[in-house]
């Protein structure tokens, strides 16, 4: 955290300072160990094993927050009968279909709940589940007293009965003691008094378990009673500064502004179809008014082209029709079968996993439009990239046209930021771009004018989306032509159609077309004609929830879920903790931040049986868009990889599974082909050539691809080189010396860098062998004041099948001193490897290898 | 031994040093530096014996003394101006007068002592010119001025020492009590060796001896009793270039002495009490910025300081 | 003379400013450090100063080496054995490391290094041009059109801070952002500085902040901490930017008992003056003797 968030790590040392114990959990001593008390060093990719581990301290040692885990959470629902853990079947769930690979979930269910069940073939299909839940009855069986064989709190017990603390040591290389000071600390500072929060990034999310990790921790945290609570919660530190932005207003395949899912071509062939796919008729919850939100989503869009008598326009919505995924477009162009790409802030020849695969991709199209500030390595690969001294993409042949457009930095536009606290935040310019430099605004408005003017007499189907689309803002600046982004925020908050006026809330939006609405959790944020975002109240001049600064969605609330900080009945868990609480006298939930929960509906409100949507919300259930209004220990459906994390080992390891026969994810995402092969791990033989763990991280001193820092000088001589760390024991095994020159291989390349021997690094112990674990930052590439391998040259493309996210903090590599071979001879360096590994053209990686499998 | 043993790696501070880096950083300056402290060590050793010839009526040491006094200055000013980073703002050392630096008291100094060795010299050009008035005028000119430049001398020879002691270079600071006397002395051979080549009388042969014996005595104690920082005095460079110097400084000094009467011995005895001069001004040169350049030579004797100072006693 | 040399004293005022603000100074506690560099950059941006070249130095995570004519905030990196309660990695029974290597608790030191603006500055003493002066609030400042790279402060500063940039030639420095703190601002450094290892303020008012931190530190078992350049009494009479460690001062880099070079001075010129008339003493005699 010190590394890649330095402004935000000034909380921990604050909180250090105020005596706050600090645990860093990481393969390596980093700047974050450095101000820690307790570094504890464990293998890359074995969190699973170590939080299950706390999840079976809390359980057999009774430490869970009982009365919140009761009321808040499903620990007391009944599953299925049919329900099969992975302790009966070796490391799968029930329900797996060994031709897709992956699970028919109608077994997880709550007991009497609908059995819906096609496979989920399609990936990504969950993160439509995002935040508005999986289908799920509103009322299913419970057992208050936990006791039920089959209860979920029972079914946690008994699966993570395993993950005892010799299992932890033995699999993340921590030593007992270790572990259990952590346990005991993290559970001495929860319950009623006292709450922890659970801070993460990537490296937990780039893993094939990567959701499965944080599931892991959300289940820990719900446990402890650290949900909705001041001081609680699991927070992701995000990179980029609007990644939260990019989720929430998607720069994703599969979803569209506010969480609502991207139509699929044949699930979603109608309207009512769409929306019933969100509201789940008979469901509880806030989903139940998907229809105002999307119509308004549709009118923000189409404006009066959208009616009722053409449901809005939602014929002129794309469809998905199956993964469209970077990676696999990546791969799609190698295929030929894209011929055309926007690279806009991204720079994937240095940042995305398989670098080779990137920029064969990018070398295989017909055009290609790079928008970034500097002239990066994915403008550049055909002339300058790694492929040039191999042969493998010629300048003279590439076939690829780039323009490149440059780009107006964030302190040269205006706009919002949005953070991981779901903050908007506005942002004035600062200076004018230089030269040509536009906005991505100014960009896509007149780019989109262009093309409706080409647009302007067509008839044809395909085009009606694009003609019918609103495209009048304000224009500004010095210049007259750029779209003020006031006014698109103003799109999305959303109006009142019939007065013109900015909605103040998502409870005004409207199924009928009288109202629009560009993000509908976003609305609020032009209330009363405000720009809420640029509201920059100092924190003295307020309460200590700063609810004056910036603007929160959902309606302006800080902490989501807020109602778990006060008991069943209302008042808080205790004084310390007070945050939200209900008011008998005033009749309504009042407190420090914003209730997330109707306003006046009492703790003690029971819905009456037919209630559905908000009504059927009772006045305990926290978790207002939950199905079931309660936090999920295990999750009956939703998740592709099962109900509840389990062990697996990343998808390329030296160790054989000491839990389970199923080695890895099953589900997991694999491309298998020759451009994109996998590593061997046990049980396949010859694991054994890449004999080393490693894994890629940031520098504090570059940013990701290197595109903004190794094109400055400030940046660049603090950190000149490419390097790899390697504990003292790996040098002396290998023959590296300080300074010197290594080089890194695997399945994919080889690539090189200078050698730091450093104690920071440790071997561990790990089921009885040495695993040495080496280290690299991933911010070099071809271009800028210094340049070198990139890091993700060596990465293969294997996915977490919920989000797709690349496996990139894990692999297995062999390491040897010296440099890499040039040219030719590089590809058949590589070649070598790959033959001693068993590697042939055609390999496929085995999936399932439970003892079944074997057998 | 650590299991580790020695492999190179990111280093561990045993040395307690960061990285074996220098503490204090080495004057930026170059040679020209050390030739600056001989050329005026030269000048007011020379300008010492023009008035010594002037008193005694020796007009070649005289006239000896005062060339040579002009031009060792001219040199000086040369190396002074050239090893500056800015050289043409060299005029800014006239903004100021500082007691606290002696740089800045070396320049007023040494701006003295250049009017009157100039004057002085000039003088010694009174035959060759024509206005008879000036002719007249100029010998008791140069006489007084002469007599001025003397009295300059002695401090424009010994705050060099200063200059250099009054630094953060360890050796140059330790040796402050004696640099003063190596500088004299060695200014004074330095002036007897002009001497010497110009008229080997008596005088310059006693000024030979009693500068050696001086720039001996103080050089000796540098090198012998400031503990470990006498080592970059006799060791490396600065310990080739002071041996040396010692050498031909014993050389020309028994040149002076038995050479007695022969132009020849007495003219190379000359010559090597002015190499020597100048190869023990590079020496103590050298021997500071190496104590700069070597942490330990920081480290070592404060923290011997402060267990001193934290001893009770 | 006297104590305008050594010893405590208020500079600015001593320097001859009449009505001087409050002293200002640094803080640098590196037990907050966290390595991230923003020091060094934001002086580098405010300042505009040139970078330092790209030079892999394998110095931990220290690439720029330390401080220079162009890098007037340096942050160190010390990797290390540690004393056993405080930023430990676990002991040398973990399970987890390779049986043949023993695990030695370790840790890893920050420190972000300054100019000390003393109170009885080396450099300032010495420069001939007048270049270097006291500000009213205390600090040492380099004059970039007065200098004219005599280089004597280089060799005079006893941390080794100023330095003489080539190709420029003139002496560069820490300014204390002397153009900023004149408007009430915040120097570069301290305001990039995420954790607050770098406290700007009243030098008197850092001072007892530092004593509290430093007392707290060791009541939480952190024996090693230490402060260094707080003294008045130490030999250059106080630094106007000081610091708390973690481990004696030479590991950092610093000095561990500097003193003013012209604590001396008077001595210096004492003994020139000896030297002086001993010489002038030997003339006397070189001539006067008997002529043969
Ligand atoms: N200076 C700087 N700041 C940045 C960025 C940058 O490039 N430079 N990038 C920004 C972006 S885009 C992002 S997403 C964030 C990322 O922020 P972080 O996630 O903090 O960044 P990383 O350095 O990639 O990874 C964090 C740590 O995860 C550890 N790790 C790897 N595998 C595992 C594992 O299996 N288990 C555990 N427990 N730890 C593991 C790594 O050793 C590393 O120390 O940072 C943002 N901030
Ligand atoms: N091996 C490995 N790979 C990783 C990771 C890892 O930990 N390990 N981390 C992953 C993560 S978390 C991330 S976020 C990615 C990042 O990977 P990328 O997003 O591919 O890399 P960046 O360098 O951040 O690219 C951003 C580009 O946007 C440009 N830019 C900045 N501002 C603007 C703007 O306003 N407009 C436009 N048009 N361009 C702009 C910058 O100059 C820069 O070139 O890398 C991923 N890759
Ligand atoms: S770069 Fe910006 S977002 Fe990242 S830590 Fe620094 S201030 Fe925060
Ligand atoms: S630390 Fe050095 S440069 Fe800074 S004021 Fe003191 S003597 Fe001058
Ligand atoms: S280099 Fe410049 S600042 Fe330093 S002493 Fe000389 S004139 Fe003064
Ligand atoms: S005070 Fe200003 S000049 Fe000095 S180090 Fe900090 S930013 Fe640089
Ligand atoms: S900015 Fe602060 S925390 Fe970062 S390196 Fe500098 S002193 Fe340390
Ligand atoms: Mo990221």
């Amino acid at each position: 955290m010190a590394e890649a968030h330095p402004v935000g790590f000034q909380w921990v040392v604050e909180a250090k300072n105020r005596g706050a114990r600090i645990f860093h959990i990481d393969p390596r001593f980093s700047r974050t160990s450095a101000l820690a008390h307790t570094h504890v060093p464990m293998r890359a990719g074995a969190d699973i094993a170590f939080l299950g581990g706390v999840i079976n301290y809390i359980l057999t040692n009774e430490k869970d927050f009982r009365e919140y885990v009761v009321a808040y959470t499903n620990a007391s629902m009944i599953v299925s009968e049919d329900f099969r853990d992975t302790e009966e079947l070796d490391g799968l769930f029930s329900g797996y279909d060994t031709e897709t690979n992956t699970y028919v979930q109608a077994s997880w269910a709550y007991e009497g709940m609908e059995q819906h069940d096609e496979p989920h073939a399609d990936t990504a299909e969950p993160m439509r589940h995002e935040s508005h839940g999986p289908p799920v009855p509103r009322d299913s069986p419970r057992d208050p007293t936990l006791q039920h064989p089959r209860c979920v709190y029972q079914i946690l017990k008994r699966h993570y009965a395993r993950y005892t603390p010799e299992v932890v040591e033995r699999l993340c290389g921590v030593p007992q003691e270790k572990f259990l000071e952590v346990c005991a600390a993290w559970t001495e500072n929860s319950g009623r008094e006292r709450t922890t929060a659970l801070v993460y990034s990537v490296g937990w999310t780039q893993h094939s378990v990567g959701v499965q990790y944080i599931r892991t921790g959300a289940i820990i945290q719900l446990l402890l009673g650290n949900m909705g609570r001041p001081g609680g919660g699991v927070l992701a530190l995000r990179g980029h500064a609007s990644i939260q932005g990019s989720t929430d207003i998607p720069t994703l395949f599969n979803l569209l502004p506010g969480y609502l899912p991207m139509p699929h071509h044949e699930k979603h062939e109608t309207f009512e179809q769409w929306i019933d796919a969100i509201r789940h008729p008979g469901q509880k919850g806030y989903w139940s008014k998907a229809e105002s939100y999307a119509v308004s989503l549709l009118k923000a869009y189409f404006g009066t082209a959208a009616t009722e008598d053409n449901d809005w326009g939602f014929d002129w919505l794309p469809r998905l029709t199956g993964d469209h995924g970077t990676y696999r477009q990546a791969l799609d162009m190698i295929d030929g079968k894209i011929r055309g790409y926007f690279l806009l802030g991204q720079n994937p020849a240095v940042g995305s996993a398989n670098g080779r695969a990137q920029r064969l991709g990018m070398a295989n199209l017909e055009w290609l439009v790079v928008r970034d500030l500097y002239m990066i390595e994915s403008a550049t690969f055909w002339k300058g990239g790694p492929e040039g001294p191999t042969g493998e993409i010629v300048p003279e042949r590439c076939r690829t046209e780039v323009f490149f457009m440059p780009a107006a930095s964030h302190a040269e536009k205006e706009g919002t930021f949005t953070q991981t606290q779901r903050m908007l935040q506005w942002r004035e310019k600062a200076v004018d771009p230089p030269g040509d430099a536009r906005s991505e605004l100014w960009f896509f408005y007149h780019l989109g004018k262009r093309v409706r003017e080409r647009l302007a007499g067509s008839t044809l189907p395909r085009d009606q989306a694009i003609r019918n689309l609103t495209w009048d803002y304000d224009l500004i600046g010095a210049r007259g032509d750029e779209p003020d982004a006031a006014d698109v925020l103003k799109e999305i908050n959303g109006y009142d159609l019939t007065t013109g006026r900015l909605l103040s809330t998502f409870n005004e939006m409207k199924p009928d077309g009288s109202t629009s609405g560009g993000c509908w959790i976003y609305t609020g944020v032009f209330k009363d004609g405000v720009n809420q975002a640029a509201r920059r109240k100092p924190g003295r001049e307020q309460n200590w929830v700063a609810p004056e600064w910036g603007w929160a969605w959902p309606a302006n609330r800080r902490t989501l879920y807020n109602r778990a900080s006060a008991d069943p009945d209302g008042n808080p868990w205790s004084e310390r903790k007070r945050y939200v609480w209900w008011d008998n006298a005033a009749g309504e939930w009042t407190g420090h931040d914003v209730p997330d929960f109707e306003k006046t509906k009492p703790p003690s409100y029971r819905p009456p049986e037919d209630a559905t949507g908000v009504a059927a919300i009772a006045g305990d259930d926290a978790f207002i868009m939950q199905g079931d209004g309660k936090g999920w220990l295990y999750a009956p459906s939703g998740l592709i990889d099962g109900p509840m994390p389990t062990h697996y080992e990343p998808a390329e390891s030296m160790v054989r599974n000491p839990l389970y026969g199923q080695q890895s994810n099953p589900t997991r995402k694999v491309y298998d082909r020759d451009d994109n092969l996998t590593n061997p791990s046990p049980p396949e033989k010859h694991s054994e050539v890449f004999p080393y763990v490693f894994s890629t991280s940031r520098l504090t001193e570059h940013h990701t691809a290197g595109g903004m820092s190794r094109q400055l000088a400030y940046l660049s001589e603090l950190q000149p080189e490419m390097f790899v760390e390697v504990s003292p024991e790996l040098a002396a095994e290998r023959g590296l010396t300080h300074l010197g020159w290594a080089h890194i291989v695997t399945a994919r390349a080889a690539i090189e860098a200078k050698v730091l021997v450093t104690s920071r690094l440790t071997p561990l112990r790990i089921e009885g062998r040495t695993i040495h674990q080496l280290w690299l930052p991933y911010h070099w590439g071809s271009e800028g004041l210094v340049t070198g391998d990139s890091a993700n040259d060596l990465i293969g493309i294997t996915l977490d099948p919920n989000v797709l996210i690349q496996e990139s903090k894990v692999g297995t590599c062999d390491i040897q001193p010296g440099r890499r071979p040039i040219g030719k001879a590089l590809l058949a360096y590589v070649e070598g490897y790959r033959r001693r590994a068993g590697l042939f053209p055609g390999h496929h990686t085995p999936i399932v290898t439970t003892e079944d499998a074997d057998g | 031994m650590s299991p580790r043993g020695d492999r190179p790696m990111v280093p561990r501070a045993d040395f307690k040093s960061y990285y074996g880096r220098p503490i204090v950083r080495p004057a930026p300056w170059t040679h020209d530096v050390a030739a600056y402290l001989f050329t005026g060590g030269l000048a007011a050793g020379s300008a010492l014996l023009a008035a010594g010839g002037q008193a005694t009526r020796r007009p070649r040491l005289r006239r000896a003394g005062r060339i040579t006094a002009l031009g060792a200055l001219a040199a000086s000013g040369y190396f002074l101006v050239a090893d500056l980073g800015r050289p043409e703002r060299f005029h800014h050392m006239l903004r100021v007068a500082k007691p606290t630096s002696p740089m800045s008291t070396g320049v007023w100094v040494f701006s003295a002592f250049g009017v009157a060795a100039g004057a002085a010299a000039v003088a010694e050009a009174a035959p060759l010119v024509p206005s008879r008035f000036a002719r007249k005028v100029l010998p008791p000119v140069g006489a007084v001025a002469g007599l001025g430049a003397a009295a300059v001398a002695p401090a424009l020879a010994t705050y060099t020492a200063v200059l250099l002691s009054d630094t953060a270079a360890p050796s140059w600071h330790a040796a402050y009590p004696e640099m003063p006397f190596v500088f004299a002395g060695s200014a004074l051979a330095s002036g007897a060796g002009v001497g010497l080549i110009a008229d080997p009388a008596p005088p310059a042969r006693r000024m030979a001896v009693l500068g050696a014996a001086l720039e001996l005595y103080g050089a000796r104690r540098i090198e012998t009793t400031k503990g470990l920082l006498s080592e970059p005095y006799t060791t490396g460079r600065a310990g080739r270039l002071l041996r040396a110097g010692r050498a031909l400084t014993a050389l020309g000094v028994a040149g002076a002495v038995l050479g007695r009467g022969n132009r020849v011995v007495s003219a190379l005895s000359g010559l090597s009490l002015l190499t020597a001069s100048a190869l023990t001004r590079f020496g103590i040169f050298d021997g500071g910025i190496a104590s700069a350049k070597d942490p330990r030579y920081t480290v070592v004797p404060q923290r011997e300081r402060l267990s001193r100072r934290n001893s009770p006693d | 003379m006297g104590n305008s040399l050594y010893g405590p004293l208020d500079p600015a005022p001593d320097a001859g400013y009449e009505n001087a603000p409050p002293r200002m100074g640094f803080f640098t506690d590196t037990s907050v450090c966290i390595g991230c560099k923003a020091c060094e950059v934001a002086c580098k941006e405010w300042n505009a100063v040139p970078d330092d070249g790209f030079d892999l130095l394998g110095q931990s995570y220290d690439n720029t080496g330390g401080l220079s004519a162009n890098t007037w905030r340096h942050v160190a990196f010390i990797e290390q054995p540690s004393e056993p309660v405080f930023l430990g990695m676990p002991g040398s029974d973990l399970p987890g490391r390779a049986e043949d290597a023993e695990r030695t608790d370790f840790r890893w030191l920050m420190m972000s290094n300054v100019c000390k603006h003393c109170t009885h500055a080396g450099c300032l003493d010495v420069c001939p041009t007048g270049a270097l002066f006291r500000t009213e609030f205390g600090t040492v400042v380099v004059q970039e059109d007065i200098c004219n790279g005599c280089g004597y402060c280089v060799a005079a500063c006893p941390y080794g801070v100023i330095d003489r940039r080539e190709g420029d030639g003139r002496a560069w420095k820490c300014t204390m952002c002397y153009d900023r703190i004149g408007d009430g601002l915040t120097p570069a450094c301290a305001q990039a500085c995420p954790t607050q290892s770098i406290q700007y303020g009243e030098l008197d008012v850092l001072r007892l902040a530092a004593t509290e931190r430093v007392e707290k530190l060791r009541a939480e078992g952190v024996a090693s901490a230490r402060l260094y350049g707080h003294d008045e009494e130490d030999g250059v009479g106080g630094d106007g930017a000081f610091f708390l460690l973690l481990d004696e001062p030479e590991v950092y880099g610093l000095p561990p008992d500097p003193v003013v070079t012209t604590k001396d001075l008077p001595d210096m010129w004492k003994r020139a003056g000896l030297a002086a008339l001993t010489m002038a003493g030997a003339v006397v005699v070189a001539f006067l003797g008997r002529r043969p």
